[in-house]
C-alpha cells in the first residue's frame, strides 16, 4: 500500500478508536440515567427520588387488578420478581393492558410508598405467534429476557 | 481482487455495470415487496396478543434494518474516499445520507403508528427510540453538510468523518434494548438464537427484509447514475453517450 495511504488509514482507524472509547466512557458514567424506568426493587430500595415524577416499570401481579367503586380508579401491583410495589391509576389503560403483563408508568411515590401513576403505557415483549398457539405457550415461570440484569 | 476494487472506483465502469444490472434488480425487488407485502399483510395469521396491529412490523422492522445497515455502508464509503481519494466512495458517500435518511424516517414513523395501538403512546424518550433520532439527524447533518460547501472534495472530507463519528451510535442502536431499561421490546431476530416468531409470521418478514434491502440498492444506484453523469459531463464518454 502506498505510504501516504497506509498514513491515512491508521489516521482513520485510531480516529474510530478514539471515539469509540470516548463514547464508551461517556455511556458509562451516563449508565442508570439511561433507563427509562425504576424497576420496584430500585424504587424499596430508595434508589428513585421520592415526591417526585419518575417512571417505573415491571409486570402486572396476577390477581392483583382491581377497579375501586368510582369505576375510574384502578389498583394493582407491579414486580420486577424480587420486590413489588402497589399502584393506583385513574384514567384508560392502553389495549394491551393485562395481569401477567409488562408495564410503565410515569408518577410520584406517596409517603406510604404507594405508587400514584398518571400515566400507564403497556410494554409487550417480542414473541409473536398466532392465536390458535397460544393455548400451547407454558406459562413462564421465569422472568421474561428483560429483567435478567 | 486489487483491480476489481480499483475498477469499482471509477464511475463509468460503474455506469455500464449498474446498467446491465438494473433491470434484474427492479424485477427482484419488485417481486419480493409485492410477495413480502402481500403475504405479511393479507395471508400470516394475526398476533395473539397485538392482533391485526403487529402487521406493522413487516414494514417497521426491514426499515429499521436498512437505515442501520445503510449507515455502515456510508461510513465505509466515507472511510474509503477519505483514504484511497476514490471517486465512487464519495458518490456513494453523498447518495446513500437522503436514502438512509428516509428509511430511518420510515421506521420511526412506522413505530409511532405501532405504539399508539399497543404501548399506549406514539412516542416515549427511551434508549432505543432516541438512539434512532439520533441516527436521523446524523444522516440529516451528514446530507446537509455535503450542501453547505461549494468544492466538492472539502465536502466529501467533512461528511466523511462526521460518518466516522456516527458508527459509534450503531452498536449502541441495536444493543440499546438489552443495556437499558426500554419500551421498546427486545429484538426478534437474533444474530445467534431462533427467532422468536412463529414460521408463518417470520417468513413473510424474512422476504419483507431482503425487499427493502433490493430497494436501497436500487435506489442508491439510480441515485449514483444521476450523481455519475452531473460529475462526469465534461469527459467523453458522457458526451458520447449524450449524442447517441
Amino acid at each position: 500500500m502506498h505510504p501516504v495511504r497506509k498514513k491515512r488509514l491508521i489516521w482513520v482507524l485510531s480516529f474510530l478508536v478514539v471515539v469509540s472509547v470516548s463514547t464508551g466512557l461517556l455511556f458509562y458514567a451516563l449508565k442508570d440515567n439511561l433507563n427509562l424506568f425504576y424497576t420496584p426493587t430500585q424504587i424499596l430500595n430508595k434508589e428513585a427520588p421520592a415526591n417526585k415524577k419518575i417512571r417505573a416499570g415491571g409486570m402486572v401481579v396476577e390477581g392483583s387488578f382491581k377497579r375501586l367503586d368510582d369505576g375510574l380508579t384502578a389498583t394493582f401491583d407491579v414486580t420486577d420478581y424480587e420486590a413489588t410495589i402497589s399502584v393506583s391509576y385513574k384514567g384508560i389503560l392502553p389495549n394491551l393492558f393485562a395481569e401477567k403483563e409488562g408495564v410503565v408508568m410515569s408518577g410520584e411515590l406517596n409517603s406510604e410508598g404507594h405508587f400514584v401513576a398518571h400515566e400507564v403505557l403497556a410494554k409487550h415483549d417480542e414473541n409473536y405467534m398466532p392465536p390458535e398457539l397460544k393455548d400451547t405457550l407454558k406459562t413462564p415461570d421465569a422472568p421474561p429476557t428483560y429483567y435478567k440484569n | 481482487m486489487w483491480q476489481f476494487f480499483h475498477k469499482l472506483g471509477s464511475p463509468k465502469w460503474f455506469y455500464s455495470i449498474s446498467g446491465k444490472v438494473l433491470p434484474y434488480l427492479a424485477f427482484v425487488t419488485i417481486t419480493l415487496l409485492v410477495v413480502g407485502a402481500i403475504w405479511g399483510l393479507a395471508f400470516a395469521p394475526m398476533d395473539y396478543k397485538q392482533g391485526n396491529s403487529f402487521r406493522i412490523i413487516y414494514i417497521h422492522v426491514p426499515t429499521a434494518f436498512v437505515a442501520l445497515a445503510g449507515y455502515y455502508l456510508m461510513a465505509t464509503a466515507g472511510a474509503i474516499s477519505l483514504i484511497w481519494r476514490m471517486k465512487m466512495a464519495g458518490i456513494m458517500l453523498k447518495v446513500t445520507a437522503p436514502i438512509g435518511a428516509a428509511m430511518t424516517f420510515l421506521a420511526l414513523f412506522t413505530g409511532a403508528v405501532w405504539g399508539k395501538p399497543t404501548w399506549g403512546t406514539y412516542w416515549v424518550w427511551d434508549a432505543r427510540i432516541t438512539s434512532m433520532l439520533i441516527l436521523l439527524f446524523l444522516y440529516l447533518g451528514i446530507y446537509a453538510l455535503m450542501q453547505a460547501f461549494t468544492r466538492e472534495d472539502l465536502a466529501e472530507k467533512s461528511a466523511a468523518i462526521l460518518a466516522l463519528v456516527g458508527t459509534v451510535n450503531i452498536p449502541i442502536i441495536y444493543k440499546s434494548v438489552d443495556w437499558w431499561y426500554t419500551l421498546h421490546q427486545p429484538a426478534t431476530l437474533k444474530l445467534t438464537e431462533k427467532p422468536s416468531m412463529h414460521p408463518d409470521m417470520l417468513w413473510p418478514l424474512l422476504i419483507m427484509i431482503a425487499g427493502v434491502y433490493a430497494f436501497f440498492a436500487l435506489a442508491i444506484i439510480l441515485h449514483a447514475r444521476v450523481e455519475i453523469l452531473r460529475r462526469e459531463k465534461k469527459t467523453g464518454w458522457v458526451q458520447s453517450l449524450l449524442k447517441s
